[in-house]
Formats: structure tokens, sequence, C-alpha cells
């Protein structure tokens, strides 16, 4: 596994989870329960492909050996991908997708707002464009848990069942690294110490409007996507969104 | 969705001053209506305000009732303003 300075990990922590969320949405193409929801779920998916490009470009500027952004998305191996568990998880029904945008934009829309006030600029810029998008990703997907968590008897069920799928992989949120505490201490990004508590506190509020039950914090196990320990699915969905670049290296259009 | 409703979208544009008819969408309550008309009708910087009301709460003039209802302005040239002529002391109006 490679390992970069600690910047340069935050900083693809944040584009590889927009990226591999991205690529999930799109596996709805054609297949969503209404024509309004598949663009919508693809508009989401076109916002985090952008800010995917945004953090990965930046990435490659601080890597600085000749890399950039599309070899970074294309030819990186699963080891040395550095996004959060809850993103790569297979989307399973509708329930589960809309849980999963769910958490993971609620992490989202704290990070940003927090490292809006990052010392690093390009930080601050990227978080700033970014969690205007966030906002209504959010708005979007905390809707959707009401509807379903508090709709029919069908939908509730499968909500507590996507619950119960998931919610062992929140643990990635509510953590810090020893990298990560360094680059809030010296201002390098914005204080994102808080981003757990606020997390729990979002979460917990939308479940209980969607009259769902919040399981008790979930714990770390031997996953680590820091460290490029994934769950066996990240590989899959790799080898299907690089399988262009890996078969016709450099293939343009 | 076979129970979702149909809405109509009205869009103020940026420059517009008032709400002008775009198109429809499917969603299950008026607030869905307003995110998937979000989605589907101001993607390309378009709007600034949004209207959906249910197709259902529109009534419309039937196209039997055409004749009887728009033919008969059609010789009706004095109801135009340019109809009339006027004394050179007005001006411009």
């Amino acid at each position: 596994m490679q390992k970069y300075d600690d910047l340069t990990e935050f900083v693809l922590r944040m584009g590889d989870s927009a990226l591999i969320q991205a690529q999930r949405l799109c596996e709805w193409t054609g297949k969503a329960p209404a024509l309004e929801e598949e663009l919508a779920l693809m508009n989401v998916g076109l916002d985090l492909v952008g800010q995917a490009r945004n953090w990965l470009d930046y990435a490659a500027e601080l890597i600085g050996d000749g890399t950039d952004a599309d070899a970074l998305a294309y030819r990186r191996d699963e080891r040395n991908y550095r996004n959060v568990l809850m993103v790569e998880q297979p989307n399973g029904d509708f329930a589960v997708t809309m849980l999963k945008q769910f958490l993971y934009d609620v992490w989202q829309f704290h990070m940003l707002s927090k490292l809006r006030e990052s010392k690093d600029d390009r930080v601050a810029a990227i978080a700033t464009k970014s969690l205007k998008e966030v906002t209504y990703h959010l708005r979007r997907s905390s809707d959707w848990i009401k509807r379903l968590g508090d709709g029919t008897e069908e939908s509730h069920q499968r909500m507590v069942k996507a619950i119960d799928d998931v919610w062992r992989f929140t643990y990635d949120f509510l953590q810090l690294t020893e990298q990560e505490n360094a680059l809030i201490d010296s201002q390098v990004i914005g204080d994102v110490r808080d981003v757990a508590a606020q997390w729990q506190t979002k979460v917990n509020a939308v479940f209980v409007a969607s009259t769902l039950t919040v399981p008790k914090p979930a714990e770390p196990f031997y996953l680590n996507s820091r460290e490029g320990v994934h769950s066996e699915c990240l590989g899959a969905l790799l080898a299907e969104m690089q399988y262009l670049q890996r078969a016709h290296p450099n293939a343009s259009w | 969705m076979s129970q979702w409703t149909l809405f109509e979208v009205f869009i103020r544009s940026k420059h517009g001053l008032n709400h002008k008819h775009v198109g429809s969408v499917h969603a299950a309550d008026a607030e869905m209506a307003i995110e998937n008309a979000r989605e589907l009708y101001t993607r390309r910087n378009e709007g600034v305000s949004i209207w959906v009301t249910p197709s259902a709460q529109i009534t419309a003039t039937a196209s039997d009732e055409k004749e009887a209802l728009f033919d008969p302005s059609e010789d009706k040239v004095y109801r135009h303003a340019s109809f009339y002529e006027l004394p050179e002391e007005v001006g411009h109006m």
C-alpha cells in the first residue's frame, strides 16, 4: 500500500468517497423506480463526480510526480483507495441506496461545513463549492428516509432491514486518525472533531422523525478504509469502473 | 409509483416576471413534485422559482368549444387599441 503525506491522504479520502458513491449511483441508470427519480439520482452522481474531480486534481498536484486525476481514479488498486466503507457497499434495494446516501450526506455536510474554515486555500475552496450541492443532497435523502421509514408497512420494513445491513460500517464516520488530528491542530484543515457528534445528532433526529430505531454506535472491526482494507465489494466495483483504462491504457476520444 | 400524482410545473426564469408552464412531473406529493421539478427543469440554470399544482386541479377549455369561445373575437378589430386614430395633440401613448 502506498502512503502519502497527511494532507494528500485526507484529500484522497474526500475525493475517493465522492467518486465511489457516484459510481454506485450510476448503477441505477435505466433501473430507477421512476423517471423523475432516475434523473435525480444521476444529478447527485454528477455533482459527486465533479467534487471527486476537484479533490483528485488537488491530490495529483500534491503528489507531484506527474500523475493526474484520471490516473488516480482509473489506475489505482483497491488497497490505495481511501473512501469510507459506506459508499462501496452494494446498492441493494431503493431503501439501502437511499440510506447509504443519507448517512454519507450527513457526514459530507458536516465535514464540508468545517472544511470551509481550512487554512489550506484549496481545501477551503473545494468545500465551499461542494457544500451547496451537498446541502441539497442531504435535504433530498433525509426526505426519502422519512417517506420510507414512516411510509407503508413494507417500506418501513425495508428501511429496518437496510439499517441492519449497513449500520456496522458507520464507525468509519466517527473516527479521526492521529494524522488527521495533526492536520486540525496545525489548522491546515478546519476543525472536524465535532463532526462525529453532529453526525449522530442529525441521524438520530431523522430516524426518530421516520419512526426508525437508532442502533447503538457501530464499533470498529477489522476493515480499515484508511489503510486500504476495504470490504470485498470494492474490488468488483473498481474492476468495472477501471476496465477500459486497464484494457486500453491511455485510451481517449 | 403507480399511485403517484401528475403535477404541472411552472418556472420563473431569471429575467422573467411571471411563471411559465414548462411541463409535468410525477410525484407522491407537492413537496416531492418541487424536488423532481428542480431535477428535471432547472438543470441548466433556468429558474429562480418553481410552482407545482396537481394536473387534476386545472380546469381547461375543451377542444370542441374552441369555435364558440375563440372565433367570435376574430372580426372585432375595434377591440385592439391600434384600431383607433389618435388626435395629434395626444402624441405618443
